[in-house]
């Protein structure tokens, strides 16, 4: 089943034997981590702060989350130059449609 | 002529083209879940009161449900890289369990759903409602659809394995890199519909 | 270690398709094929017959523009009692005419053939590939656009008939309009899906299995307009699905994301939740329907780049702020929809935003013109029907854009908006330039497709006589609209005291679409008399230099024979001291 070294077959740097240990340790890490920043999250909505310090800590954590997954589960932080460039891109055009709508019919949230 | 790149991978870009395809896949579905957390963003800051979160859901009940899916992503990659070990036994048993994990998953929304309609809250109640069916709905249908890709390579699609090790690990990585977006848009609407 | 029949395959390789397609039968042959070839001329051939469809639908309501509350001869009485009541159109069918013509136009006609029928079949071959990246996904693509096309079909035969709320299908209308609708909203999700698949498609084409030695920058002008658009495509579209399927939870689960509170309809409240922003709809509506027309021109104006290269016999002037100009459009298209929504109560700020973002866009798309414009100068220029159809284009294309830049100034939209001249400013762009376009494309790779040519006298016929009518068509409504006629008038604006003067024009507009549908015939009938009757060519009858033409005409399955290799960009026509006259970029 081993394939000839002149063929590139698999995605990362090597994939030896001892560098999926690596990587599995990394994953164990990652899970530990999830499963805290999860217990912090939901705690510290318990003390109902203010709407805007509710929403911008919880986004803050769901977004150290998400980039551990991203980054690590879904191998991101290892990932070609194109897959980069388009989420990326993504990226940008995910705030603009969430950031625009309510900018320009604010509904008395934003300034006109 | 072949189709080139299905497993090898093409020099310049170093990616077989599986690996392309879901991840442009998943920005697709970066937009359209962005719509509608951008829907939600809208309607809430339009509106005059809006409940918080766990004065209408259950907070214990979804903080289970953000572990349960959590630790699928985990056994998904275990499942990948168990596989990238030559161990198919253990990615048979990381695969199933990532499919059962999801399982449970859908069994606590079930009973979470219930217990709203049962209470007479529906997604016409108010548009808090009408945004947490919608959102979690979405998603749960993304979830069950990841169940029938992963089911379908723990079972019927894992003979490839003997013909085709290579190209079966990058299926099952890439259908891991759905699995964990689902995962990761659940970790966002989490806090957002029952937190805050 | 392959346990696999057929041809030995090297690891990672999967059966030679060559082995197994002659056991394949007729439906996995023809029907349900995985060969791009196969399922660009599906595409083709349904996006024509919907754009024949969706067309018949606008010569519908012509007559009733031209002669409100006339009966409609013959075809009058067949239509039926509910839609036309002895032979005079209802209100309500002209709507549901109006916005099935919209729906089926742009994504059941244009798109379809544009990116889905011309996408498929010509840029694999352009990139010297055997096939799409994913040729099973491909086949998925093409009957989800089927079904979606059948669903929006069906929809005329519900109750109440189909979707009356315009192509854009505003909330909160389209709420609470008839079950024809929420036909309309399933149609719509089975045809995102297909461009969804095909965009994911194209793009890994693309970049993956282009020949080696084709670079980025010796790509055919076409395939970059395909790879751009199908960026707009993956990105912008989704969007829409999810509006789509609130707007469907608002019309069977009851929601109200579009319901404003307070909302009363004939004099009921109406009784659900409320709170919800119509606003929203038009948001989510036009961050797709904006780079939407980016998708509906691009194409076109990399068929046309292609053949004015080739019938001028010389390469395209300006192909590196060509492409630059592709990318920066295809990005900045994301971010100025809201042009079409300054009469909804935007602070001046965001007007501003907009408005500066769409005056930006229209550089690019001038670049590209006057590239294209330019690139005849000098030219050696065959006036063959393709090349006729892509002369057209310009000037045609020119008007389009050109009248667009009032509209997009907030101030001078105020009183363009929703009147005439907003419809007559994208029918120029999309009728005599991308249906142009198409039209030329269709001359130019027929034979490919074939191994015949059309018939030129025919096509010339169907050139001069189109062109003349699309502007007797839509010229006159630019003055419609400068006087002040809405839109979407059921009688045209025949109610209205200061439409009285150019009411006329209506009549003119009319006669024009029923003389361009009889300059249709020729082109079906050669489209089809060709195929068993046409002048047979060789491999390359236009002697041009893109990949596609090193295929036999037309090709087998698997395109090439060996695999082709880029050897230098794609315009080496009269290259000094050159032997030939053209170098093709696939020749050693």
């Amino acid at each position: 089943m081993s394939t000839p070294h002149q063929t590139m077959t698999s995605d990362h740097a090597v994939d030896h034997a001892h560098d999926i240990d690596r990587q599995v340790r990394i994953y164990i890490t990652v899970f530990v981590s999830l499963m805290a920043l999860t217990i912090i999250t939901v705690a510290i909505s318990r003390f109902h702060p203010p709407v805007a310090v509710a929403v911008s800590i919880a986004m803050l954590v769901a977004t150290i989350k998400g980039s551990l997954v991203a980054c690590y589960f879904m191998h991101l932080i290892s990932e070609k130059k194109l897959i980069y460039a388009v989420m990326a891109l993504t990226v940008v055009f995910f705030v603009v449609l969430l950031a625009v709508p309510v900018i320009t019919h604010n509904n008395g949230f934003w300034i006109h | 002529m072949e189709i080139p790149y299905t497993v090898e991978l093409r020099r310049d870009t170093g990616l077989n083209n599986g690996k392309i395809g879901i991840w442009l896949f998943l920005a697709s579905e970066v937009m359209l879940f962005g719509a509608l957390f951008a829907s939600y963003i809208l309607i809430r800051t339009g509106s005059p009161n809006w409940p918080r979160g766990d004065t209408i859901l259950n907070v214990p009940l979804a903080t289970f449900n953000t572990i349960v899916l959590i630790s699928s992503s985990v056994t998904m990659v275990m499942a990948w890289a168990s596989l990238k070990r030559n161990r198919f036994g253990t990615f048979r048993m990381y695969q199933a369990s990532t499919v059962l994990l999801g399982g449970v998953f859908l069994v606590v929304k079930y009973f979470e759903y219930s217990h709203k309609f049962e209470n007479g809250l529906f997604p016409s109640t108010s548009n808090f409602l009408a945004l947490y069916f919608t959102l979690t709905g979405l998603h749960m249908l993304h979830v069950i659809g990841g169940m029938a890709v992963n089911t379908y390579f723990w079972g019927p699609g894992a003979k490839l394995w003997k013909t085709n090790p290579d190209w079966f690990t990058n299926r099952v990585e890439h259908a891991g890199l759905f699995w964990h977006f689902v995962d990761l848009v659940w970790i966002f609407l989490f806090p957002t519909l029952y937190l805050l | 270690m392959s346990q696999t029949t057929g041809t030995v395959a090297a690891p990672g390789a999967h059966v030679s398709h060559e082995a197994h397609h002659d056991e394949m039968g007729f439906w996995r042959k023809y029907v349900f094929s995985t060969d791009h070839k196969v399922i660009g001329i599906q595409y083709s051939v349904t996006g024509l017959l919907f754009l024949l469809f969706g067309f018949s639908l606008m010569m519908l309501m012509r007559f009733q523009l031209a002669y409100p509350g006339s009966a409609l001869p013959l075809l009058g009485k067949l239509l039926g009692d509910t839609r036309m009541p002895g032979g005079i159109m209802v209100p309500e069918f002209y709507n549901e005419l109006g916005a099935m013509h919209g729906t089926i136009m742009v994504f059941m006609g244009v798109v379809p053939l544009a990116v889905g029928g011309f996408g498929n079949f010509v840029v694999p071959l352009q990139i010297g590939a055997p096939d799409m990246a994913f040729p099973r996904l491909n086949m998925l693509s093409y009957w989800s656009f089927f079904l979606g096309g059948v669903t929006m079909l069906a929809s005329f035969f519900v109750p109440g008939g189909a979707a009356q709320s315009g192509w854009t299908s505003y909330a909160p209308l389209s709420d609470i309009a008839g079950t024809g609708q929420t036909w309309w909203l399933v149609g719509m999700i089975f045809l995102i899906t297909s461009s969804l698949l095909g965009a994911i498609n194209f793009i890994t084409t693309v970049i993956q299995l282009r020949a080696k030695g084709l670079s980025f920058m010796r790509f055919p002008f076409f395939v970059w307009t395909q790879f751009v658009t199908a960026f707009l495509l993956l990105l912008a579209f989704p969007p829409l699905e999810a509006a789509g399927i609130m707007q469907l939870m608002d019309r069977v689960a009851g929601t109200s994301f579009f319901l404003p509170s307070g909302l009363v309809v004939s004099g009921q409240v109406v009784t659900n939740a409320g709170g919800g922003n119509p606003l929203l709809w038009q948001h989510l509506f036009w961050f797709l329907a904006h780079p939407e027309v980016y998708v509906l021109i691009l194409p076109a104006m990399g068929i046309v780049a292609e053949i004015i290269a080739n019938n001028t016999r010389k390469p395209l002037w300006g192909y590196k702020p060509m492409v630059g100009s592709l990318i920066f459009l295809g990005f900045m298209s994301f971010i100025v929809w809201a042009h079409h929504m300054f009469m909804t109560g935007m602070g001046t700020a965001m007007a501003a935003f907009f408005q500066t973002t769409t005056m930006i866009i229209s550089i690019p798309s001038v670049v590209i013109l006057t590239a294209l414009i330019i690139s005849l100068w000098g030219g050696s220029i065959r006036f063959n029907t393709p090349m006729l159809f892509a002369l057209g284009f310009l000037p045609m294309f020119g008007i389009g854009g050109l009248t667009g830049l009032p509209l997009g100034l907030n101030v001078a939209d105020i009183p363009l908006h929703d009147t005439y001249y907003v419809i007559a400013h994208f029918h120029y762009v999309v009728a005599p330039g991308t249906i142009f376009g198409l039209f030329a494309g269709i001359y130019y790779w027929y034979p490919k497709a074939t191994g015949r040519k059309m018939n030129e006298t025919l096509g010339k016929i169907h050139f001069f006589g189109s062109l003349v009518c699309m502007n007797v068509i839509f010229m006159p409504m630019f003055l419609m609209g400068l006087a002040g006629v809405s839109r979407r008038l059921f009688d045209g604006g025949a109610s209205y005291a200061f439409a009285q003067p150019v009411l006329h024009w209506n009549v003119v507009s009319s006669w024009g679409a029923w003389t361009m549908a009889l300059f249709q015939l020729p082109f079906i009938f050669n489209f089809f008399w060709s195929i068993r009757h046409g002048a047979k060519v060789g491999d390359n009858p236009w002697d041009a230099t893109t990949i596609e033409w090193a295929a036999p005409s037309p090709p087998p399955h698997g395109n090439f024979v060996t695999a082709p290799q880029a050897y230098r960009g794609p315009y080496e026509y009269s290259v000094p001291g050159a032997a030939k006259g053209f170098q093709p970029q696939f020749e050693a």
